[in-house]
C-alpha cells in the first residue's frame, strides 16, 4: 500500500483564514470607527449571525430540523432578566449562566422531543416554545403576559461611562458569533464532526459503524440549545425589555434565521455568514414594505428550496470549488 | 357539575381538533409530509368562508359548497407546483418550502384583512344549546362538529378502503416506486391526497369561523393542536385522531376550568406526558 496522508486545509481556506483574522481586528476595533447606531446593528447582526450557525449545525449536520429555537431564545432571555434583577449578577456574567441554565434544561427535554421522528420533530420543538411562552406568562414577578423592563441600574451597571458600556456590550455580540462559528468549526473537524457527516449520510450505515446516535444527536442538541439561551441573554440585554410574546417570536428566532440559512447555504459553514449579510441587506431595503417584505421573504425561501436548495454559497462552491473552511477531509495519495 | 361539564366540553371540542388531525394525518399516511402550513390553510379557509358569506348570503354552513372545492383546488394545485418537487429527496426541503407558505399565506392574509379578529355569524346555532341536566349544557354547535367529525373520518376510512383512489394512496404509501410501475402517476396521487386533506381544512375553517373570532395569526396554534391529537391518537390512525383529540379538547376544557391562563398549556403538558409514557400514541398503527 502506497502511504498517503490525510489533507485539510487548502490555499483558498489558508487565505480565508488570514482574511477572516483581519475583519476579526477590524470588528474589534469597530466602537472607535463606527457610530452607536452601527454598534446596535452590529450587535443584532452578530446575535442573527449566531442563530443561523447554530440553527444550521442542528439542522444542516445533525438532521434535527427545529422550529422551536425560540423556546432557548426566549429561555435566555429571562434567564437574564431573572438574575439581574432578582439576584444582582452582573448583566455579562448573566450571559453565561443563562447558557449554562439553557443547555441543563435542555437536558431532560431532549429525550422527550427526540421520541418524535423527522417532521414531527420539528412541530415538538414548536410545542415546546410554546410551553416555555405561556408558562413564562405566568410568572407575575417577570412581569406576566405583558413583560417587563431591565432596571437602568443593572444596565448603568456595567460600567459606567457610555461609551465603554456600550463598546462591552457590542464586543459580548462579537465574542457570542465568534464563538458559535469556533464551536461548529472546531466540533465538525473533531471526532463527533465525523460522526455527524455520517450520520446525515446513513444513519443504519453510521449506527453499524459504532457511532452512538442518540449520544451525538443528544450532545449537538444540548449544546446547542446553551449557546442559543446565551443568545438571547444578549439579546435581551440590547432590547432592554423582554415580553412573552417578544421572547418566544415564531417569526422572529425561527423564521428569520432558517431563512438565512436558506439562502446562505444549509449544511455549509459559509451559508449562514452569507445568509445573515444579505438578509440585512434585504431588511434594511424592505422592511418599510411591512407584510410584503415578509411575504417576499417567504417567496424567496421557497425558490431557493425548490432551484437551488443549496443556496447561495452552494452555487458559489460549486462555481470554483471553494472551500473557504477547511472541514473537510482530503486522502492526499504522493504522487 | 362543574367539572362534569367542562369533560363533556372538552369531548366535544375534541370534535374539532379530530378534523384539524385528520387532514394532517391523511397526508403524512400517502406522502410523509408534515404540512407546517397547515394551521394557516385553516384560517385561510375561515377568511374564505367569511367571504363567501358576505358576497353570497349563504348561510356559514352552506358555505360549504363554495368553500371545499376551492380549497380543494388549491391544495392540489399547491401540492402539484410547490410540493412535489420536494417530496422524497430529504427531510428538510419539503418542511421548509411548508414553512414558507405558512408565511406568505399568514401576511397575504394580514395585508388583505387587517390584524382584526373575525367572526362568522351563523344565525344563532352558536348559541344555541341543549339542557340536558341542570348545570349541563349542550351545545348545538359543538354537538355538529363532533358528528361531523365523526362522519367525515368514516368518510375518509371509506375512501381509503373501498375506492380506486384510496388504493392508490395505499400503495403509493407503502411502495411509490412500485406504485408508479402499476401505471399510478404518484405526482396525481399526492396531488389528490394533498386536495382531500384541504377539503377536510375546509370544513375544519368554516366550524372555526363559526365557534371562535379569529385573525391571521391564529393558523399556527391549529396546527399545534391538531398535531397533538395525531401524536396523542397514534400516527397512522384515523379514528386515533378523534381518540387524540377528544383527550387534547379535555385536558383544555379541564386545565381552563383551574384557571383559564392554564387552558392551553394544559393541553400541550397533557400531549409531552403522554409522549413520555406512551411515545407511540395511544393506538398506533403505523410504525
Amino acid at each position: 500500500m502506497a502511504g498517503f496522508s490525510i489533507q485539510r486545509s487548502t490555499r483558498t481556506s489558508r487565505a480565508t483564514a488570514l482574511v477572516a483574522l483581519l475583519v476579526l481586528a477590524a470588528l474589534v476595533a469597530a466602537p472607535w470607527w463606527a457610530g452607536r447606531a452601527d454598534l446596535r446593528l452590529l450587535g443584532e447582526i452578530f446575535s442573527f449571525l449566531a442563530l443561523a450557525t447554530l440553527w444550521n449545525l442542528l439542522a444542516g449536520y445533525t438532521g434535527l430540523v427545529s422550529v422551536g429555537q425560540q423556546a432557548y431564545v426566549g429561555f435566555g432571555g429571562y434567564a437574564l432578566f431573572a438574575l439581574a434583577m432578582f439576584l444582582g449578577v452582573h448583566p455579562l456574567l448573566a450571559i453565561v449562566i443563562a447558557g449554562i441554565a439553557g443547555a441543563l434544561i435542555a437536558i431532560p427535554i431532549a429525550p422527550l422531543l427526540f421520541r418524535l421522528q423527522g417532521a414531527y420533530f420539528a412541530i415538538g420543538t414548536w410545542v415546546l416554545a410554546e410551553v416555555f411562552r405561556l408558562s413564562f406568562a405566568q410568572v407575575s414577578a417577570l412581569g406576566g403576559g405583558s413583560g417587563a423592563s431591565l432596571p437602568a441600574g443593572v444596565v448603568t451597571g456595567i460600567a459606567s461611562e457610555r461609551f465603554v458600556r456600550e463598546a462591552m456590550i457590542y464586543w459580548t455580540a462579537l465574542a457570542i458569533a465568534v464563538a458559535a462559528l469556533a464551536f461548529v468549526i472546531l466540533l465538525l473537524r473533531s471526532r463527533t464532526g465525523l460522526a455527524l457527516t455520517a450520520l446525515r449520510d446513513s444513519e443504519i450505515a453510521s449506527e453499524s459503524l459504532g457511532i452512538g446516535i442518540w449520544r451525538t444527536k443528544l450532545a449537538v442538541y444540548v449544546s446547542v440549545a446553551g449557546l442559543t439561551s446565551a443568545t438571547g441573554a444578549f439579546i435581551f440585554l440590547q432590547k432592554l425589555r423582554i415580553s412573552p410574546d417578544a421572547a418566544f417570536s415564531v417569526n422572529d428566532w425561527t423564521a428569520y434565521v432558517i431563512f438565512i440559512a436558506v439562502i446562505g447555504g444549509i449544511g455549509t459553514i459559509e451559508g449562514p455568514i452569507i445568509g445573515t449579510i444579505l438578509f440585512f441587506l434585504l431588511r434594511e431595503t424592505l422592511a418599510d414594505l411591512g407584510t410584503t417584505y415578509l411575504m417576499i421573504l417567504g417567496a424567496v425561501a421557497i425558490l431557493v428550496m425548490l432551484r437551488a436548495p443549496k443556496g447561495v454559497w452552494g452555487i458559489i462552491a460549486e462555481r470554483t470549488g471553494w472551500s473557504l473552511v477547511p472541514i473537510r477531509r482530503r486522502v492526499v495519495f504522493p504522487q | 357539575m362543574e367539572w362534569v361539564n367542562a369533560i363533556v366540553q372538552g369531548i366535544l371540542l375534541g370534535g374539532l381538533y379530530a378534523l384539524f388531525a385528520a387532514g394532517l394525518s391523511l397526508i403524512f399516511g400517502v406522502m410523509r409530509l408534515v404540512n407546517i402550513a397547515h394551521g394557516d390553510l385553516i384560517v385561510a379557509a375561515a377568511y374564505l368562508a367569511l367571504v363567501v358569506v358576505q358576497v353570497t348570503g349563504l348561510h356559514p354552513l352552506a358555505s360549504a359548497v363554495i368553500v371545499v372545492p376551492l380549497m380543494a383546488a388549491f391544495g392540489y394545485v399547491m401540492q402539484r407546483l410547490l410540493l412535489n418537487p420536494t417530496i422524497g429527496k430529504d427531510l428538510l426541503s419539503p418542511l421548509l418550502v411548508t414553512f414558507g407558505i405558512s408565511v406568505i399565506l399568514q401576511n397575504g392574509l394580514l395585508a388583505t384583512f387587517t390584524a382584526d379578529s373575525r367572526r362568522l355569524a351563523a344565525g344563532g346555532i352558536e348559541t344555541a344549546t341543549l339542557h340536558v341536566l341542570p348545570g349541563l349544557n349542550i351545545g348545538y354547535l359543538p354537538l355538529l362538529m363532533f358528528v361531523a367529525a365523526i362522519v367525515i373520518i368514516y368518510g375518509l376510512e371509506l375512501v381509503f378502503s373501498r375506492t380506486s383512489l384510496g388504493r392508490a394512496f395505499r400503495a403509493t404509501s407503502d411502495d411509490p416506486e412500485i406504485a408508479q410501475l402499476m401505471m399510478l402517476d404518484r405526482r396525481h396521487v399526492f396531488g389528490m391526497a394533498m386536495a382531500l386533506s384541504a377539503a377536510v381544512v375546509a370544513i375544519a375553517g368554516i366550524f372555526l369561523a363559526i365557534r371562535t373570532s379569529f385573525d391571521p395569526a391564529s393558523g399556527p396554534a391549529r396546527l399545534l393542536f391538531g398535531f397533538e391529537a395525531v401524536i396523542i391518537g397514534g400516527l397512522g390512525n384515523l379514528w386515533g385522531t378523534l381518540a387524540g383529540g377528544i383527550v387534547l379538547g379535555v385536558a383544555q376544557t379541564v386545565g381552563a376550568q383551574i384557571s383559564p391562563g392554564w387552558q392551553i398549556l394544559a393541553g400541550h403538558l397533557v400531549f409531552f406526558l403522554i409522549l413520555a409514557i406512551r411515545p407511540r400514541g395511544l393506538f398506533p398503527r403505523m410504525d
